[in-house]
């Protein structure tokens, strides 16, 4: 069943390559994401039922298929409650941003298929368990958005493409390093990560060496002060869709695989050296929040406040407790989804103005009264009102942040905390600029409010984000058992 | 009691259905549903109230806790969790009956004052929000729930005060009220987070071991939580996006910034006040002085305001302050010895509403009719609103503490609690006391005696307002006439146990001295056509008088700490950093491998002979080298 995943969008390339107009190309995005979000409910339907009817193994619907035996590098996959949230958000994100994009001219089958690519990355990487696979998806998924900002990008998109490329390929070769030194460090005998993490048998010399070039490597991609740099230009490039996956999807194959890989296979360097992450996390949080109080590009804007946001993940799991974990996957989740309305949002406005400068916008609640109140609801998303899926995610990471006793811990968590009132600072500030006042630009007072197909992906991910802000409850049971798991061993 | 969650759900569907099926309505029919639940929620607020004190008392003699409903809605982790519920105790009934009383009279005095805004529509879902929310504040079955709708709260009212949304200064003071309340609401969730660490749980009565093995925690945790109520209920110097407030609809000052959520900081404490009796009352001590402060200085600003809504904006931020002091002057939870404080702030809460929300109508009335805020468009309007006129002044009366209005019951304890605690504090109350006194009839007479803008009445005469509107007035200034007389301490008491209220003769002959003293020299000053008094005062003490009427500054100072030091000289810097040093270094990264490959790529050139060179000259200098070394 694990495999349909990164299957489905394999088959939909097919499809857009046999397809002759972009009438059948959209067609088959529509079919396709439309397949994929209803697989990913069942997936959770089935994954909570196994649960309910008393399955204790940490991963379900295993399956493993022998691809390179003298590495012992299988074809592995399994679910547990992490991945499966991760996939059900992947899913979410790619049927939003296919309709997001719904009305895109320029060589429309080329980007689907590229868009298409990468989906089969992330979902592929969501549900791998052995680490050469997991790696090798996690490189599908980066690949085409090199093309995709540097054909259907804006601005400096070549410059940004490169960066970003570069610097996640940077990330990259730690990672294959650190992944090699696990699985050598292991005894080279599974590349599994449930046997890797059942030896429990790396020496801790070799831990202190591969921890932080995981970390780092998964840390590139989570956006982990100072490696985050590709994140503002990148995003500002990315067309809405791509950003709408990169911010709510990718970022999260960090987190991710900081916690599964790094923390999970690495647990006594993961002890020893957190603190030195902690601080980068912390400095994070503060940061993004800072930098983006002062920005004027509104992708900018995201972009640092996606710093904050995901700087908080990896916070969060670094505080190496069940609860501030299972904040930390919330926050995930409530990132992907709520950035991901961000920038559909903000592409939206973009189409019709042509400008993303906060100083050029202003008035538009008049104007364009459905994509205004569903900033409006992004942006309190955001800054974390209850009832939405930021409050939920936020609440929890503090709780469980307050759980360590000791000083150090207590006071980052504090100063963690007080990003609550800068995030409060620059969504007000741009919400009262360009969506209050009055329309100062004759040209933008003849413009129209969304469309039925823009509609639809910001309602959907309005619905998502609304849902998970509350009825918590589900989605945190679902996760709790996992998370838990993880730690024990982390801990152990 | 189970029907109390309809006191929730009714306002939520309201709020559901106004904000996405609003605009297909009329704004009349979308005002009529939003009413007529409101309507609804009231009666079962009352029918409620009504059940709940005539159960009477349970064997030990205090009013039983309720709680009908409570689920858990996020697990933390173990026994923390935070669950969402009702719970019913004499001051949550007592709050159940404020809100939904003044609420309802602002939805139906906005059907007039509202008529024909462009937005009525998300004017009443905002309202049905922002009721719900207060509702769920107050009904609150631990402190996270209470931080819940805290917030909830604070983003309605800041939808609200936003809602001439194209106008630069309510934009501004949204985004304000927004953030002051949200800095200090960092300190009431660091207060949570310690306190449910603890304590192990978020309720509000831990048990009395994890108490004593909390020891130190819980007064730091009680004092930060009292951060955000002070942020919350404009306390100094957090008081400072209350006038700004001002920019939102009238109605919605006198239910929010007025009666209501203003006040939710003095519902935090008197929620906790067990803890704080019990635990830290020291820590109460202090939020005395802190609310004493306040109402001094409110006080004062308030005797140079020229808006008249400013004017009952401090007049407000200097009510709360008595009664937080009225909290803080607890020194026991005997109602008999040293614990009078907690009714008579209660008290004081529950006739502070009405005759605040009043006085905020009948301002909203009076700017309806001249259509400004300031005082020098007004004067001599006695004569064209009569029935507004009447009702200010019941108001203006029970603010100022004259029998048999209301306020002076209420405001009666509050000195009597103070003088018990300390003469100063006694004898500073009274001053303040004073002070309104002779603020709120300045106001009276700047609004409807004293100087006549007539070439502005003859240009657009004064107009009484429409029944809508003055409906709410009569019905608010009958509760403010008949308040004073219910026996307030039967029901609310700082132990639960009955307290007969009784009037202390000497505190009570002094408040109303003061009192009128203070609308003697109001009458003295303002009444008359020319005030030479008055201009003089202004003249002789110029500098003073600037200074208040720019409120000390303090606006100032955060303009200042936000402009000059936050944005300045800590995000401008940051985001240079980010931009040039950051990601300068990494562009140098690329920078250089591009330079050092433009460097070697010369050695790449095609040409046989330049390689010939290279190879043999290598060869020649391996050679030397070997033979040198042996």
């Amino acid at each position: 069943m694990l495999s349909l995943f990164p299957l489905l969008p394999l088959v939909m390339m097919l499809g857009l390559w046999l397809a002759r107009s972009p009438r059948q190309v959209r067609a088959v995005m529509a079919t396709g994401s439309s397949l994929l979000l209803v697989l990913a409910v069942v997936l959770v339907v089935r994954y909570l039922g196994l649960r309910e009817a008393g399955e204790t193994a940490p991963m379900l619907f295993t399956d493993s298929v022998v691809w390179y035996a003298p590495l012992n590098i299988h074809y592995a996959v399994g679910v547990d409650g992490i991945s499966v949230a991760m996939l059900l958000l992947s899913a979410i994100i790619v049927f939003t941003g296919t309709f997001a994009s719904w009305r895109m001219e320029h060589d429309v089958k080329a980007y689907f298929l590229w868009f298409c690519l990468l989906s089969v990355g992330v979902f592929g990487f969501f549900v791998s368990v052995d680490l050469f696979t997991m790696f090798m998806f996690y490189e599908v998924a980066l690949i085409p958005m090199y093309l995709l900002i540097g054909v259907w990008g804006s601005g400096r998109k070549e410059y940004a493409a490169m960066k970003l490329t570069l610097m996640l390929m940077g990330g990259s070769a730690l990672l294959l390093i650190g992944i090699l030194g696990i699985y050598f460090g292991a005894g080279a005998t599974t590349m599994n990560v449930q046997e890797i993490a059942a030896l429990h048998n790396i020496p801790l010399s070799l831990q202190r060496i591969w921890f932080p070039l995981v970390f780092i490597g998964f840390g590139v991609l989570g956006a982990l002060f100072p490696f985050h740099t590709w994140s503002p230009d990148g995003h500002a490039s990315a067309p809405t869709a791509v950003s709408m996956l990169h911010a709510g999807v990718l970022m999260k194959l960090g987190g991710y695989g900081c916690f599964r890989v790094a923390m999970y296979l690495l647990p006594d360097a993961a002890q020893e050296l957190s603190w030195i992450f902690i601080l980068l996390t912390t400095v994070s949080v503060v940061y993004g929040a800072f930098a983006a109080c002062v920005q004027t590009d509104l992708k900018y804007i995201n972009a640092y406040s996606s710093v904050s946001h995901c700087g908080l993940v990896l916070f969060a799991i670094l505080m190496m407790n069940t609860t501030a974990s299972t904040g930390a996957i919330l926050q995930m989740l409530s990132h992907g989804l709520m950035t991901a309305l961000f920038f559909a949002l903000i592409g939206m406005i973009y189409g019709r103005t042509h400008t993303r400068d906060i100083r050029q916008l202003s008035g538009l609640m008049k104007v364009m009264p459905f994509l205004a109140v569903g900033y409006v609801i992004a942006g309190l998303a955001n800054l974390g009102l209850p009832g939405l899926s930021g409050f939920v995610a936020e609440m929890t990471i503090f709780n469980g942040a307050f759980q360590n006793p000791d000083t150090f811990h207590r006071v980052v968590t504090v100063i963690a905390c007080t990003s609550i009132v800068i995030t409060a600072v620059y969504i007000l500030r741009v919400v009262g600029k360009i969506l209050y006042g009055t329309c100062d630009n004759p040209e933008h007072l003849k413009l129209s409010d969304a469309t039925w197909d823009e509609r639809l992906s910001v309602i959907c991910l309005i619905v998502a984000v609304a849902g998970l802000g509350l009825a918590p409850l589900w989605v945190s049971d679902m996760i709790h058992g996992s998370v838990s798991e993880l730690i024990a061993h982390i801990l152990s | 009691m189970d029907f109390t969650i309809l006191i929730l759900l009714l306002p939520l569907a309201g709020f559901l259905f106004l904000g996405l099926a609003g605009m297909k309505l009329r704004p009349r029919t979308a005002g009529a549903v939003g009413t007529t639940l409101m309507g609804v929620v009231t009666l079962l607020c009352y029918w409620t109230a009504f059940t709940y004190f005539s159960a009477g008392r349970d064997a030990s003699g205090v009013f039983p806790t309720l709680m009908p409903w409570n689920t858990v809605w996020l697990p933390i982790s173990g026994d923390l969790h935070i669950d969402l519920g009702i719970l019913l105790d004499p001051i949550s009934v007592m709050m159940l009956v404020v809100i939904s009383t003044v609420s309802l009279m602002v939805h139906i005095y906005s059907f007039g004052y509202m008529k024909g805004e462009r937005g009525f529509q998300r004017y009443y879902a905002f309202l049905s929000l922002f009721t719900m929310s207060m509702m769920g504040l107050v009904v609150a079955t631990n402190i996270f729930q209470m931080y819940l709708f805290w917030e909830l709260v604070g983003v309605s009212s800041y939808l609200l005060i936003g809602f001439y949304y194209t106008k630069p200064a309510a934009i501004a003071a949204s985004k304000k009220a927004f953030i002051v309340t949200r800095f200090a609401d960092l300190g009431f969730l660091i207060g949570i987070l310690v306190y449910g660490y603890y304590t192990g749980s978020f309720t509000f009565t831990p048990g009395a071991t994890t108490l004593a093995a909390a020891g130190g925690m819980i007064p730091l945790a009680l004092g930060l939580m009292f951060v955000g109520g002070a942020g919350k209920s404009a306390m100094f110097p957090l008081h400072i996006w209350l006038p700004d407030a001002m920019e939102g609809p009238t109605p919605v000052s006198a239910l929010i910034h007025a009666a209501t959520m203003v006040v939710a900081g003095v519902y935090l404490v008197a929620r906790m006040f067990p803890l704080f009796i019990g635990c830290a009352p020291e820590v109460l001590h202090v939020t005395a002085y802190v609310g004493a402060f306040t109402a001094l200085y409110a006080a004062v600003v308030a005797c140079v305001q020229s808006d008249i809504k400013r004017v009952l904006a401090f007049s407000t931020i200097s009510q709360i302050g008595f009664m937080i002091v009225a909290l803080g002057v607890c020194t026991s939870d005997d109602p008999h010895a040293g614990g009078l404080g907690y009714m008579a702030s209660m008290f004081h809460l529950f006739t502070h509403a009405m005759f605040k929300a009043l006085l905020f109508l009948g301002a909203g009335a009076i700017i309806h009719a001249v259509h400004s805020n300031e005082m020098s468009t007004m004067g001599g309007l006695r004569r064209y609103m009569p029935l507004t006129h009447v009702t200010f002044l019941v108001a203006c009366l029970a603010i100022s503490g004259i029998w048999p209005f209301s306020g002076f019951f209420s405001k009666d304890e509050i000195l009597t609690a103070c003088f018990a605690f300390s003469p100063v504090m006694g004898w500073v109350m009274t001053a303040i006391a004073g002070l309104t006194a002779f603020y709120m009839f300045r106001l009276y007479y700047g609004i409807f005696w004293g100087r006549e803008n007539r070439e502005l009445h003859a240009e657009h005469r004064p107009h009484e307002a429409p029944f809508s509107m003055t409906l709410p007035l009569l019905v608010l200034a009958a509760v403010t006439c008949v308040a004073g007389f219910i026996p307030f301490g039967q029901f609310v008491s700082s132990n639960g146990e009955a307290y007969t209220i009784h009037i202390d003769g000497g505190v009570a002959t002094l408040s109303l001295c003061v009192a009128v003293a203070g609308i003697a020299l109001a009458t003295w000053m303002y009444a008359r056509e020319q005030q030479p008094v008055a201009d003089r005062l202004a003249r002789t003490f110029s500098g003073l008088h600037r200074a208040a009427y720019h409120r000390f500054y303090i606006d100032e100072i955060y303009q200042f700490i936000t402009h000059r030091v936050i944005f300045a000289c800590i995000s401008t810097p940051l985001a240079w950093f980010d931009r040039h040093v950051i990601d300068g270094a990494l562009n140098l990264l690329a920078r250089g491998t591009n330079g050092a490959a433009y460097l070697i790529r010369g050695i790449q050139s095609g040409s046989v002979q330049r390689y010939c060179i290279w190879f043999l000259s290598g060869a020649l200098g391996l050679t030397i080298l070997l033979l040198l070394i042996r």
